[in-house]
């Protein structure tokens, strides 16, 4: 199969535990490529875990899982360069402002015509105003701004978001949806977790629900078998 | 090259705007100089036998406290994981790791040993020289070996008391290696200096290859 044709992510039986606690429980799915997916679970159902094991930033007990084709670990530096990965917390420095940030990660990303890119990506995320402004006076919702454009910056063709939407004003929402959209649009890969129904849905084209780290729905975004699951799992479920 | 240097460029960018690690380690080096020098007071032969200690303790716990320092602005907001993103060869980012660490800590070493040479009456001549080139040496393997330990006690809960716990035993041989050589130079009886030296230097290379190929296990969760 060449490279191009394989799916954008592919999970194998992936489970891992922390001491006792098992976070993911064995957990196989395949996302195409220009799928737009939503995972809801509910806080501790493995979502994040499951996020962190796909961006190379943690390494799973157990099962395989390959990006583009690529196995995380055999080729992790493949891997890296396809994924841009926005977490709860931005990984930005709160002592350089947003151009140097940027800057830094360009470098490290080594993406040509970096100035350009950057001044791009901050008119698009609204900071041109504040682009000399060092990270540590910024709000919550101006970083995960910022943090949006650093997931950007290197033109991922997967972008695995948790919980992008938090700290968020309505004009930021609908910049990182028009953002989002965009992505889905230049035949980028989305997966993006989040606790609002109506925010996941509203451009997913698949939905997953994991519950105790299972993945206990997988299905088409659109009809009521979501909303009927994510009743059953999301809402009503008992805590872990 | 291009991350090591986006790294430490990164590191001195920081460093100038908050000015804070270079600082903090120069003022706890002055002061345990200071410290020292009241509760002893050395004079004549005491010196030689004395001073290279004082000024090795001086190294030991300024660097320590740029470690952590350096440390923090990678866990704050938890920058660290943004650099496992990139893709590259975890060893690079140690080494640029590696590389800040190390100058800053030579840049605070190098305000630190004129005051020591003022302090127990020594002389601005080759005997200065050859400290400073000691320092370099021994400041290479405690830099190496402090990185990846400072990553490693990011994961623990008392982490700015688990890095000492940690680096001054593994770094005892480099220590007292460098507080010989330093007492060889002082007391001028040279003979031996060389096997202090050939030490330094083996714990230094031993210190990068082994953490550079063992990083990046100890950086995913």
């Amino acid at each position: 199969m060449h490279a191009g044709d394989s799916p954008a992510l592919e999970s194998e039986d992936i489970q891992k535990s922390f001491g006792h606690f098992t976070a993911l429980a064995g957990v196989t799915l395949t996302f195409q490529r220009s799928e737009f997916v939503a995972l809801f679970g509910r806080n501790g159902a493995g979502k994040t875990t499951f996020l962190k094991i796909a961006a190379t930033l943690m390494r799973a007990s157990h099962g395989n899982l390959r990006i583009g084709g690529a196995d995380i670990k055999e080729q992790p530096e493949t891997v890296r360069r396809q994924i841009g990965f926005l977490s709860h917390n931005t990984y930005l420095y709160r002592d350089l402002n947003p151009i140097e940030n940027l800057r830094f990660f360009a470098r490290l990303y080594g993406i040509h015509d970096a100035e350009s890119r950057i001044s791009a990506l901050l008119t698009r995320v609204g900071l041109k105003r504040r682009m000399n402004d060092p990270v540590r006076s910024f709000s919550r919702g101006l970083n995960q701004r910022l943090g949006i454009a650093r997931v950007m910056l290197h033109d991922p063709s997967l972008i695995l978001l948790d919980e992008p939407y938090t700290g968020l004003d309505a004009n930021a929402v609908e910049m990182l949806n028009t953002m989002l959209d965009e992505a889905v649009g230049a035949g980028k890969t989305i997966i993006l977790t989040t606790h609002d129904l109506e925010l996941g849905l509203r451009a997913a084209t698949r939905a997953a629900i994991i519950d105790r780290g299972k993945i206990v729905f997988d299905g088409s975004s659109r009809g009521t078998a979501v909303r009927d699951a994510y009743t059953e799992y999301v809402r009503m479920g008992t805590p872990q | 090259m291009k991350p090591l240097s986006a790294i430490v460029f990164k590191d001195i960018v920081i460093e100038m705007r908050n000015k804070e690690t270079i600082s903090s380690m120069l003022m706890f080096g002055l002061l345990v100089l200071v410290v020292f020098n009241f509760a002893f007071q050395p004079s004549g032969a005491e010196r030689a036998l004395i001073a290279p200690g004082i000024l090795w303790v001086a190294f030991t716990f300024a660097g320590i406290l740029g470690l952590n320092r350096s440390l923090s602005i990678e866990i704050d907001n938890d920058c660290l994981q943004g650099l496992l993103l990139a893709p590259l060869d975890r060893g690079a980012l140690y080494l640029g790791k590696v590389a800040s660490n190390f100058i800053f800590m030579v840049i605070a070493e190098a305000m630190i040993l004129p005051v020591f040479v003022l302090f127990y009456n020594l002389r601005f001549n080759l005997q200065f020289l050859e400290i400073a080139g000691i320092s370099v040496l021994g400041t290479l393997a405690f830099a190496a070996v402090g990185t990846i330990l400072s990553t490693i006690s990011a994961n623990t809960r008392m982490k700015e008391v688990m890095l000492p716990i940690l680096q001054i035993p593994l770094t005892l041989p480099v220590i007292l290696a460098a507080v010989m050589a330093t007492s060889a130079v002082l007391s001028g009886e040279t003979e031996g200096i060389s096997s202090w030296l050939y030490l330094l230097g083996g714990f230094s290379i031993v210190y990068l290859v082994v953490s550079y190929l063992v990083f990046e296990f100890v950086v995913e969760e």
